[in-house]
């Protein structure tokens, strides 16, 4: 490895930690960023020299510490200061000191708060996960535009705006309570999930350009399986992750094409990532304390397990479907369930469980596309094709719209009986 | 004489390899692990899956099972088994077992990533 290439890993993971506490120290996110920037600067320097310090995070919180105290006092006594030679040497013994305090529970509040904090509720989702990429995760502006498909400046912008409400929303500081920290939990949880959709929703063309929002989720959610580490949907959050993103390979063809499930080459799925997932589930499950991300994760590991579509257990997707009803009940969710139902007990009873929600989901893409394959599957091609019709219409990607055509051409294609198959 | 090589890294770092670098990285161990596979002196093999997948058996009584890699500094790491179990619970159970014939210290139960049985000449 080359310094740069460790010096990068160790700066990198030790972000969060290290501007989590910098924040709790100076209670202001630009000043925390600065600190931890000034820290960073230094580590270039003295690393490569004296080698990585034992504790990475503990080393950068002191001497981002220093350097803006060290800020302030100058800008007070404009007078010159000992250089920083001298400033570093004394760290050895003082980073011991700090390295056992932060050994206890201080530091896994310090990084909860600095996620907490992108998920101010009025943010709009987009903003809460651009913010979250910039500070906790340490993605240049750069980065994160193009992973939005906007102009830097945009993002810039967009950064700075959701900045200035986070800095006026005033957020506690103290070290929450526990039902505090489990809503905390909760919401920092469903950032991270949106964040990885964010990834996954791309369309074929910009997958590849996506694809790191998927990864930097996943970190974030193994992060935080490793500060909450008997949080079983935690645990399920990250396995859910783990398990859609093991499909990455197969989900789009050559042609950028967006690759049903039922179609994909199982061969291209990621066993490490299905393996992990399974792992994860298995410890959650030990603790009997269902929810929504174990529950899909459940249904994300059942498909992972077929190894071919026909091999899938949609009996047992069925149930864990009718579960997550329960849970959080959603036209979405019943929609999903429809098709589940269709493979057990065809497509006649799916589609009188969908035709109640056509309604809230009339402008839903899926609604259109779900409802045309199974009318399509009981010959009701005129009806299946104004389903598909719709469906285009309402598609949000190219890719999209160009997998309803595909089933389109089917229905032509099937319409014109001469024709051998 | 057996020796066991315990390997060391830092898992986010190697966490966030690509599965093509992951790749070349293995192929390259192979290359040494085959020489050793057909002199007779390769063992069992085993990557293990992040620490985030484990779990730990603290022997005590009653022995208490805890989310989680084995965190503590002060035992040593004295030994290991590989076990084929159906899922976690099984795997526990055989932790259990274990650790009410040699109580005191702690399991930490890992799942394996991959494994190779090795072919070592009696």
């Amino acid at each position: 490895m080359t310094d740069a290439t460790w010096i990068d890993a160790a700066l990198t993971s030790a972000r969060p930690q290290a501007v989590g506490a910098l924040l709790r120290y100076f209670r202001d996110l630009d000043t925390a960023e600065e600190a931890f920037q000034n820290a960073c600067l230094r580590a270039l320097k003295s690393w490569p020299q004296n080698g990585p310090p034992r504790d990475p995070a503990a080393w950068l919180i002191m001497v981002g510490r220093n350097a803006a105290i060290d800020e302030v006092r100058r800008s007070h006594k404009q007078e010159a200061l000992p250089d920083d030679a001298s400033a570093i040497s004394d760290l050895d013994d003082a980073e011991e000191e700090l390295a056992e305090r932060l050994d206890g529970s201080h530091y896994r509040d310090d990084i909860l708060r600095l996620l907490f904090i992108c998920c101010h509720p009025e943010l709009p989702a987009t903003q809460q996960i651009a913010l979250a990429l910039r500070i906790v995760s340490g993605l240049s502006v750069k980065q994160i535009a193009r992973a939005f498909l906007v102009s830097e400046p945009a993002m810039e912008q967009r950064i700075t705006r959701a900045k200035a409400k986070v800095a006026n929303a005033g957020v506690a500081f103290e070290t929450p309570g526990a039902i505090e920290r489990n809503e905390r939990l909760a919401a920092v949880a469903a950032m991270v999930y949106l964040i990885f959709n964010e990834g996954y929703s791309a369309s074929g063309e910009t997958s590849e350009i996506r694809k790191p929002l998927c990864e930097e989720a996943i970190r974030l959610a193994r992060l935080l399986l490793r500060l909450f580490q008997s949080e079983p949907e935690i645990m399920g959050l990250t396995a859910l992750l783990l398990l859609q993103h093991s499909r990455a390979a197969a989900r789009f063809d050559a042609n950028g094409e967006l690759v049903l499930l039922e179609d994909q080459d199982r061969s291209l799925w990621n066993e490490k990532l299905i393996a992990e997932g399974q792992a994860l589930i298995d410890k959650a499950m030990r603790h009997r304390r269902s929810g929504p991300y174990q529950v899909q994760a459940a249904i994300a590991a059942l498909h992972s397990h077929a190894k071919k579509p026909e091999d899938t257990d949609w009996a047992q997707i069925d149930l864990l479907y009718g579960t997550l009803e329960v849970m959080q009940p959603s036209p979405v969710i019943t929609l999903n369930r429809a098709v589940a139902v269709s493979k057990v007990r065809g497509p006649e009873a799916a589609l009188q469980m969908i035709e109640p929600l056509g309604e809230r989901l009339s402008n839903y893409f899926h609604y259109f596309g779900v409802r045309g394959a199974f009318l399509m599957q009981l010959n009701r091609n005129e009806e299946a094709r104004v389903a598909f019709d719709r469906a285009i219409a309402l598609a949000n990607t190219s890719t999209e719209a160009a997998h309803i055509r595909m089933h389109l051409d089917r229905l032509i294609r099937d319409s014109q009986p001469h024709r051998e198959k | 004489m057996l020796y066991a090589i315990l390997c060391y890294h830092d898992e986010d770092f190697v966490g966030s390899w690509t599965r093509e670098h992951d790749a070349n990285v293995m192929s390259k161990l192979m290359i040494v692990q085959d020489k050793l596979k057909k002199e007779g002196r390769l063992g069992p093999v085993a990557r293990l899956l992040p620490t985030t997948a484990a779990t730990t058996l603290r022997k005590d009584d009653p022995p208490l099972v805890l989310d989680g890699p084995y965190a503590e500094t002060k035992e040593q790491l004295l030994g290991f088994y590989i076990i084929d179990c159906e899922n976690l619970d099984a795997a526990v159970d055989v932790a259990r077992d274990l650790g009410a014939a040699n109580p005191g210290g702690a399991y930490e139960i890992r799942p394996v990533g991959f494994y190779e049985p090795g072919a070592r000449a009696k």
